[in-house]
């Protein structure tokens, strides 16, 4: 209890015994980092109490009344974080039937909220979070315009898995968005343009000259969405790949001085100092390296390598929805490119924790955050090496999904297993 | 391959005109005959012709010889394009160059069954869309080779994979996609200097949603079949059944004619030819099919039309039947982890790889992606890890299989290329470390004994036309 006492203030303590309901648990000799991909503590005793971290400590003691959870020779890390997907929102493209990442019909295109169409019971979110990915982004990815409305920023396990709600609003802005959406780039930035600043705070929208109808404002759930985004509160996540493009989002952020993250990227190592400067932050799939079209030409490997190095916080991005796990593979390869192996497990835990507004509660391993805790039998960014231990504010998750439920019923095949359970 | 009926000779003759020359001289016919109208089976032939290379030895390395063999310490030694020696001790010939390979790693070079490179190119804009024509559920016709844009940027990043040598397919929109050509990975001109010489022609077919979303979709008209998937097997079958027809048409014709009758040939028709093509044993069928019971009733249909499928392509549900898959001798090429996107890829499952070869059917890694062909050493190494979680107990050596042999035995290639064995062509790639680590990468990739990319030296870093000129021209890729 000593460790726990120099840790915790008094009123914090009293406060949590009042609302303690979680297990206790102490993770002990593994290999810990405590802060993203650095912060390592060798032959650590992670203590979680209350769903919480309460203290990573060398050799600690174990507390009574905590179960052990021995990780010697393992690996200790926040649980992983995927931007950019869509779990929850789509669970099979290709069906026919309802997928709720693009609002292809909608009219309120910004207001447009991830909320009301998450879905916690897609087994989607199991088949990730069993791979050391507790937390993610979740938002729609396509719609009737350029507008992709509200995302969420989740945690893959519990009653309630959303964790920020409101967390940032993504808009897109390439070479299909410009074609589909207009035919140019040219009316494309002049609407966005136009659209903000008819949105800034000071635009007198209601009027003095409109003072006898000065009575409350309609719901407009585009509106609060675009002022929570004017004031501050969340990021515009812009979706730019060319090098121009990426120069006119910096020229946004200036101009209204609103908090902007690059999503896609593909072309932002060309001006990382500019961006760096400018404190924006990129969201990137580290394993484009091919010309897709037209915006991603300069698309290389060693593009998240660079960012960095410029000094741009980076965060990055899973294949795919379904394979969101694939995040952590991903940051295997940018190491393979260049990337310090610490700031590439920063980009998949503190760094998306910061862009999305999240870091207060989750992104490493200090006391007083949430317990996203994963116990890997290896370097976690390796191929061959998997958790084996999963915790997610501090509960312990069974590794257990729908696809593990198929692989345990035709590990040995069998004439028709259905029938034999 | 296909235990066929005995086939007359012509036919399986590659070489027709001589085939020609002796049947003139032989019959020597009495009454009047017109000349015998001979199919040229190879009217777009290789024009690959192999790379300068220097006789090149590799000391001390791992090896995977890519048959289930490893060798700690060993070198190798490639010459003439070939592979000359692999073990323990091998003597460098006069003039070689000799690479250290301490802490390094060789291996055979990864084939990869299913690429759309070249087809669907980068950049993907709508003018480079070649992948599937679309017209008719069976267009047996088409060749993919006629898509194939060999200035796609994406060989040389398959190239740096590892990748040395690769099928393009068709897509899977129609029931019957066309001809699919087999390539060595090297820079070309023209297409046909990419072929690879002596690789069979294949042929793709696919299973399910695909067609029967493509040409069902809301046209509910005969000219718009398939609707179902009773529909496709349907098409298949139909299919089958003309090819059967044209083929004794043309059997007919070759009796009559050695009969010394003066008998007109079948007209000639370029949809049913590639059929029969595969019927006659000289076309392997690779068939895009993901469900299980799909997959178990396409090996009825080959067995009523008595042909072979050489692989199933996705093949995510080959878990559940891979004991009926290895009784057949069917391949099935798969994804690590690839699933749920649609329906009938909801089921699967991360260890489909090893269970695959558990049963003992033949397993592949493919990639079908211009991105996953740039790793699929990494998709062994994660297919392994799982299936070893689960006590499916499997070395490094016996993975490369699903790399090198069995994508090389799908494709009818497996005599030339596939494993380190002394006289197959020299493709070969030298990593950088244990190819199953993520930070591993390949540092050459040589075919028939050329470095066809060299990490570690810019000028073997092959810039495409197409990259001329534009943002980020020769970058680190």
């Amino acid at each position: 209890m000593s460790i726990m006492k120099s840790l915790m203030g008094a009123s914090l303590m009293a406060l949590m015994a009042g609302t303690a309901s979680a297990e206790d648990i102490a993770i002990t000799g593994g290999t810990a980092f405590t802060d993203g991909g650095k912060g390592k503590v060798e032959n650590a005793t992670v203590l979680i109490h209350d769903g919480k971290i309460q203290s990573v400590t060398a050799g600690g003691d174990v507390p009574q009344g905590y179960r052990t959870v021995d990780a010697a020779g393992k690996w200790v890390t926040v649980g992983f974080m995927a931007a950019g997907t869509e779990l929850g929102l789509r669970e099979v493209s290709l069906s026919g039937n309802i997928t709720d990442h693009n609002a292809s019909k909608a009219s309120n295109t910004i207001g447009m909220d991830a909320y009301y169409a998450f879905n916690p019971a897609s087994p989607v979110i199991p088949n990730t979070r069993i791979e050391g990915v507790t937390r993610a982004t979740a938002g729609l990815t396509a719609s009737k315009d350029m507008w992709e409305g509200q995302g969420l920023v989740i945690a893959l396990a519990g009653d309630d898995m959303i964790v920020r709600r409101h967390a940032y609003v993504a808009l897109d802005m390439d070479e299909g968005s410009a074609n589909s959406n207009f035919g140019s780039r040219a009316a494309l930035w002049d609407a966005i343009i136009t659209k903000l600043e008819h949105a800034r705070p000071d635009e007198d929208n209601d009027g003095d000259k409109d003072d006898k109808k000065a009575k409350k404002p309609k719901y407009d759930s585009g509106k609060e969405a675009l002022d929570r985004v004017m004031k501050g509160e969340v990021p515009l996540m812009i979706t730019v790949e060319r090098r121009q493009d990426i120069l006119h989002t910096i020229a946004l952020k200036k101009r209204f001085g609103i908090n902007v993250v690059i999503h896609g990227g593909a072309e932002a190592w060309m001006v990382a100092d500019e961006l760096a400067s400018a404190g924006i932050p990129v969201v990137l799939d580290p394993i484009r390296n091919l010309p897709e079209d037209f915006d991603t030409l300069a698309n290389t490997g060693a593009a998240a390598a660079r960012l960095h190095a410029a000094g741009v916080k980076v965060a990055f991005l899973p294949p795919d929805t379904h394979n969101s796990r694939l995040v952590v593979q991903s940051a295997g390869n940018a190491v393979a490119m260049g990337m310090p192996w610490d700031a590439a497990v920063d980009a998949i835990s503190k760094n998306p924790a910061e862009i999305f507004g999240v870091a207060g509660s989750y992104g490493t391993l200090e006391a007083g955050k949430d317990a996203d805790v994963v116990v890997w039998d290896g370097d976690p960014l390796e191929l061959m090496t998997s958790p084996d231990a999963v915790f997610i504010r501090g509960e312990e998750v069974p590794l257990v999904s729908r696809q593990t439920k198929l692989r345990d019923r035709y590990k040995d095949i069998s004439r028709a297993p259905a029938f034999k359970k | 391959m296909k235990t066929a009926p005995v086939r007359p000779a012509w036919l399986r003759s590659g070489l027709a005109v001589t085939a020609v020359g002796l049947m003139l001289a032989a019959c020597q016919p009495s009454g009047e005959q017109d000349e015998f109208v001979e199919i040229n089976k190879d009217p777009f032939p290789s024009s690959y012709t192999p790379l300068a290379s220097k006789p090149t030895l590799i000391t001390n390395v791992t090896i995977l010889d890519g048959k289930g063999g490893r060798v700690d310490g060993g070198s190798i030694l490639m010459e003439g394009g070939k592979i000359k020696a692999v073990g323990a001790d091998v003597a460098a010939p006069e003039g070689a160059d000799v690479i250290d390979g301490a802490g390094r790693w060789v291996t055979p070079g990864i084939i990869d069954t299913h690429s759309h490179l070249g087809v669907y190119p980068s950049p993907g804009v709508g003018s480079h869309s070649d992948g599937n024509e679309v017209g008719d559920p069976v267009t047996a016709d088409a060749w993919v080779e006629h898509s194939n844009w060999p200035q796609d940027p994406g060989y040389v990043r398959a190239a740096a994979g590892g990748i040395t040598a690769l099928q393009l397919l068709p897509g899977s929109a129609n029931l019957v996609g066309g001809r699919s050509v087999t390539l060595k990975n090297v820079p070309g001109r023209v297409a046909q200097d990419m072929k690879f010489p002596g690789a069979p022609y294949g042929m793709k077919m696919a299973c399910g949603e695909n067609p029967k979303r493509v040409y069902g979709a809301g046209k509910n008209s005969p000219e718009f079949r398939p609707h179902t998937r009773m529909g496709n097997v349907a098409g298949y079958r139909q299919a089958w059944a003309e090819a059967q027809d044209y083929q004794r048409a043309w059997d007919k014709y070759k009796r009559d004619y050695k009969a010394g009758l003066d008998v007109v040939p079948p007209q000639r028709d370029l949809n049913l030819e590639t059929l029969a093509g595969v019927l006659n044993g000289e076309i392997l069928v690779h068939m895009h099919c993901y469900r299980a019971d799909d997959m178990g009733t396409m090996l009825d249909v080959m067995k009523e039309f008595d042909y072979k499928i050489s692989s199933f392509h996705h093949a995510v549900e080959s878990y559940k039947i891979a004991d009926k898959l290895a009784d057949a001798g069917v391949c099935s090429s798969m994804w690590a982890d690839w699933y749920g996107f649609k329906m009938e890829a909801y089921d699967g499952i991360r260890e489909n790889i090893p269970f695959v070869h558990k049963a003992g059917a033949c397993a592949i890694v493919h990639s079908d992606d211009d991105k996953g062909i740039q790793r699929l050493n990494q998709e062994a190494a994660k297919a392994l890890a799982d299936g070893r979680k689960v006590g499916v107990d499997i070395s490094k050596a016996d993975a490369w299989q699903w790399l090198s042999l069995n994508p090389a035995k799908a494709l009818g290639v497996d005599k030339m290329t596939g494993t380190l064995e002394v006289g197959k062509d020299a493709d070969v790639v030298l990593w950088s470390g244990d190819p199953f680590s993520v930070y591993t990468k390949a540092d050459k990739t040589f075919v028939d004994g050329a470095v066809v990319f060299d990490r570690l030296d810019p000028s073997s870093q092959p810039v495409m036309d197409f990259e001329l000129g534009q943002p980020g021209e020769g970058d680190v890729k």
